[in-house]
């Protein structure tokens, strides 16, 4: 019987009939040019085809056996945020017509995904202050990379990047991976290891002439509000340096955007803009920079602008544009190799900003501010316990340090048996805070999950001691 | 074939009136109620201002605008269908390989304990999630032949850059002439990703010339390489669609000269259980599976560019490794002191991977080849009929049969009718089917590059003739009409000049509010 599968509708007959009108006589005449030599003389040595409900069960399957963060009882955050998602970001996001169309190379026919995208750009330099953004990157790691790599194409013949010393360890690695081909050297600066505040003696020192940008991160890696922004703006730009800026999305809701403390160029992880967490990805990258042309002709990535059609009467639309710096015209001198990006997430961090507005924003960074702040406050009141370790001001994420003889792995896994996750455990990478844990509280925990935690930690740190 | 199929008259894109969503902000409605924290959390903590410094508090609500649920529903709901999809119609866009997304893919990977599963979590909490991983690397190796694989890059690109810079942390702790081999070879006819990859990497890029059948020249390439060559980057079946038979001399060359090669899988649609690139002598493989394993592509990402190495390449593969020890337990495993490092945050692009896996899993081993035995002939099909009709050839190595896809030349009717092929591209879109990739490659003048892929029917793949014939008649007859295309589509030809213009040029409302106000 030959082998059918519904994602396939040529049929043995139909390829028969296809042949002869393109006068070959047999399918293996179409691979003669592949060297016999070469040819695979077996099957793929891989499952056999699947029925949709056999492929349902197996991946229902495999889902099932993780646990799943849904039920707020996991404080992780480090670069993938749980939020709530309104049920319509998915439902529109979702749509078929967004979700299987390619990037937007003929306007007339897509201005649906080209206008969300405006829309995205436009929502995004709203909320960071800043006149650019860009239709997206892969995440925030890789924004970061981008975004020094830019500076020096900016600042011509500087190759050294600052960064704070509290830098997210991860975005850290990915730095070092995008910057060290093209001999940009990063160093980091040093931090006040009680309020975990930038030494601006040490930024002072380590700026100079070679430097092309410093980085900055609000809050940063570790929770706490960087508050100095003004002095450091003053000071980078003092040294002719550019000023990256790191920021929380959902933070901006309360606290300070980028653009009004002389970013001039921003990125933010837009994941919790109604993606959902996902095992880390797909995440969201934001990439924005002044309208200042000697910035935007370096930025990479893509960027859809206003225009309007070439007849009369004018209509409003939407292109693809600047795309002279981009891989597929300029090849080895484009700004960056990015050709397909995170469009998708875009639109759903469009469509999540269109529904919870302004004051939904400003709110929801209220709600993130009060719960993370009540649950460091009441952990804090744990007996050998201290929380924030680093800090004064926090939002959303905070580090918790445990003396008197328990672990952060203890702590951990007391957690686990407890049917609670506890936060990213520090131990190492931070020496100075000893055995602690970065916690995230979001609008998912609930007062009586935060209290549970808060009696689990006790009970454990009491058993510890 | 029934020519009466196709027709501008029978088919018309959607056209909504629909502004931007500023422009229908009111103040004081809302979309959506955020949850506030608890009363006894709110009396606690008492005013936010005691946390947050004065310094940093935001002043004033940003401006975005202020609608109802209906409101945004109704917007995007408009909005999504002023933009053509596979869902929609025919997407013969060359190298893209636009094929179903299947739905099934879409519905397994918003199952929470996948969507809800965060990256730092335990690894005891997520076995389910790194068998997956696990398995779907090892079924990648098998595709491609290859011995070990990341699923880290986040696209194609992203995977080119993750694989040309394991090879160059492999000529500095192998060979231990990194300083040296400086020079990635590329062939003219490759895509725009390969040399900029290259130099993100560091690497001068040496273009190799085309033959006159549209191949990789040997004898330029044999000029070429040597001892400052890194490696030649190579995509097979090549962009105007044909293998390069003489693969087995051009590894030869690689090799060699002491340089790896390096397989660009943009167009390995074409090949799926038939050849290998390991088998074929390449060194480092990417694949992308926003293409061959139909991840939608979501208006241009989030894909996903797994890496797949010869296992003396391993070692340098980004961290953490997926491994599984003897008991079946799944870890991460980040001690490979030689590894490139991090090219993305976590894991890569998760949500697609677990698309992939579906994919893979619900078509096996007899399914994958078909797919790639069926998309070969379907492009095959239109190379044919298409090159037949007045006005288009099919230039380089005639009779060598085309892979997964074809590059088509409007070069005669130009000539005869003054009609480009982005006149013909254009003039497609009224006909409800989307353009082929245009003006690329770049060695065949006014190109059109056809990729119909395998889930097309053979009455689209007609229709698609149909319509390439229609204006074929209509260049020849009344070339006007053609050039004012698309006229059926939700808008006309845009002022892409103006766009980019810096007087006119406008990439947020912010700027055209500014801009306005000037």
């Amino acid at each position: 019987m030959e082998w059918k599968h519904p994602w396939l509708p040529i049929t043995h007959e139909t390829q028969t009939d296809m042949l002869k009108t393109i006068s070959r006589e047999k399918l293996e005449d179409l691979f003669c040019n592949i060297p016999d030599e070469f040819r695979l003389k077996r099957d793929l040595d891989l499952p056999p085809s699947h029925s949709e409900y056999e492929v349902a069960k197996r991946l229902q399957y495999l889902a099932s056996i993780n646990r799943s963060a849904d039920d707020g009882r996991v404080f992780l955050g480090t670069g993938a945020y749980p939020h709530y998602i309104p049920k319509i970001v998915p439902a529109l996001a979702g749509r078929s017509e967004f979700v299987t169309s390619y990037t937007s190379y003929q306007p007339e026919i897509s201005q649906g995904m080209l206008q969300t995208l405006f829309e995205y750009q436009s929502m995004l330099a709203e909320v960071l202050q800043i006149e650019v953004v860009n239709s997206s990157m892969y995440d925030m790691a890789t924004a970061l990379g981008e975004a020094a790599r830019m500076t020096v194409r900016v600042k011509k013949g500087r190759t050294r990047f600052l960064v704070p010393g509290t830098i997210n360890t991860e975005y850290f690695q990915v730095l070092q991976t995008y910057t060290e081909p093209a001999d940009i050297q990063i160093q980091k600066i040093d931090y006040d290891t009680k309020t975990g505040l930038m030494d601006l003696n040490d930024l002072n020192a380590q700026l100079g002439d070679d430097v092309a940008g410093v980085y900055v991160e609000n809050p940063s890696y570790l929770g706490f509000i960087e508050s100095q922004v003004d002095e450091i703006n003053e000071i980078v730009h003092s040294a002719g340096s550019l000023l990256v800026a790191g920021v929380d999305i959902l933070s901006l809701g309360i606290l300070r955007p980028p653009g009004t403390y002389g970013a001039d160029i921003v990125i933010s992880e837009g994941q919790p803009l109604g993606s959902p967490i996902s095992y880390g990805g797909p995440l969201l990258g934001i990439f924005g920079c002044r309208m200042d042309r000697k910035l935007v002709y370096q930025m990479p990535g893509r960027l859809v602008g206003l225009t309007r059609t070439e007849e009369e009467p004018h209509e409003q639309g939407y292109v693809l544009t600047l795309s002279p710096r981009e891989q597929h015209i300029r090849r080895e001198k484009a700004t960056s190799n990015i050709c397909s990006n995170q469009a998708l997430a875009a639109v759903t961090a469009a469509v999540y900003l269109s529904t919870i507005g302004p004051k939904g924003l400003h709110e929801l960074a209220q709600t993130i501010a009060y719960k993370s702040n009540y649950a460091s406050r009441v952990i804090n009141e744990i007996p050998g316990v201290s929380s924030p370790a680093i800090g004064n001001s926090i939002w959303r994420e905070f580090v918790v340090r445990f003396s008197e003889g328990s672990t952060a792995y203890d702590i951990h896994e007391g957690l686990i048996k407890n049917n609670l996750h506890g936060g990213q455990i520090l131990t190492g990478v931070y020496p100075e805070l000893g055995e602690s844990m970065l916690f995230c509280v979001t609008e998912l925990h609930d007062l009586q999950t935060i209290d549970v935690l808060v009696e689990t930690l006790t009970e454990i740190t009491e058993g510890g001691a | 074939m029934d020519k009466k199929s196709v027709s501008d008259k029978k088919t018309r894109q959607a056209k909504w009136d629909e502004p931007l969503l500023f422009e229908r902000s009111i103040p004081g409605v809302m979309a959506h109620q955020v949850p506030i924290a608890e009363e006894k959390i709110r009396k606690e903590i008492g005013s936010l201002d005691s946390l947050i410094p004065e310094a940093m508090r935001r002043k004033g609500y940003p401006n975005l605008p202020e609608v109802s649920e209906l409101q945004v529903v109704r917007h995007f709901t408009r909005l999504s269908q002023m933009n053509f999809s596979v869902s929609l119609g025919t997407y013969p866009l060359g190298s893209c390989t636009m094929k179903y997304n299947p739905i099934i893919n879409e519905a397994v990977s918003s199952h929470p304990g996948f969507a809800w599963l965060h990256p730092n979590q335990d690894v005891r909490h997520a076995q389910g999630a790194l068998e997956l991983l696990w398995e779907l690397e090892h079924w990648l190796a098998e595709i491609t032949g290859m011995d070990a694989v990341t699923l880290q890059p986040a696209a194609g690109a992203q995977g080119e850059f993750t694989g040309v810079m394991v090879m160059r942390e492999y000529h500095r702790c192998v060979t231990e002439e990194c300083e040296q081999r400086n020079e990635m070879l590329i062939p003219d006819a490759a895509h725009g990703t390969n040399p900029a990859s290259a130099a993100m990497a560091g690497y001068k890029v040496i273009v190799i010339p085309s033959s006159d059948e549209g191949l990789v020249d040997l004898e330029a390439l044999k000029e070429s390489a040597g001892p400052n060559t890194a490696g030649l980057m190579l995509t097979n079946p090549n962009t105007i669609g044909v293998f390069e038979k003489d693969i087995a001399e051009i590894a030869g060359i690689v090799h060699e000269s002491g340089g790896l090669l390096y397989y660009d899988g943009a167009n390995f649609n074409a090949i799926m259980g038939v050849v290998r690139p390991g088998d074929m002598g390449f060194d480092v493989v990417h694949l992308n599976l926003h293409k061959t394993m139909s991840t939608p592509h979501g208006g241009g990402g989030p894909g996903s560019g797994p890496v797949g190495v010869k296992k003396e390449l391993a070692e340098f593969l980004p961290v953490p490794r997926i491994v599984k020890d003897e008991d079946g337990f799944f870890n991460l495993d980040y001690d490979f002191p030689r590894s490139i490092g991090k090219v993305k945050g976590f894991f890569g692009n998760f949500g697609m991977l677990v698309r992939a896996y579906s994919y893979i899993y619900s078509l096996g081993y007899q399914g994958l080849k078909r797919a790639s035995e069926v998309a070969v002939l379907n492009a095959n099909y239109i190379a044919y009929h298409v090159s037949r009709i007045r006005g288009f050839s099919l230039p380089y190595s005639q009779d060598a049969p085309r892979m997964h896809e074809c590059v088509i030349s409007a070069e005669k009717m130009k000539e005869d009718t003054g009609i480009t092929a982005m006149d013909v591209a254009k003039r497609l879109l009224d006909f409800g089917i989307h353009s082929p990739t245009v003006y690329f490659p770049l060695i065949v003048p006014e190109a059109l590059m056809i990729e119909p892929t395998e889930t097309e029917s053979r009455q689209d793949l007609d229709r698609l003739i149909s319509a390439f014939q229609a204006i074929s008649d209509e260049a020849y007859s009344n070339p006007e009409h053609v050039k004012g295309a698309p006229k059926s589509t939700a808008l006309r030809q845009l002022d892409e000049y103006r766009a980019a213009h810096p007087k006119t040029l406008t990439l947020s409302w912010k700027m055209y509010q500014e801009n306005k106000d000037e």
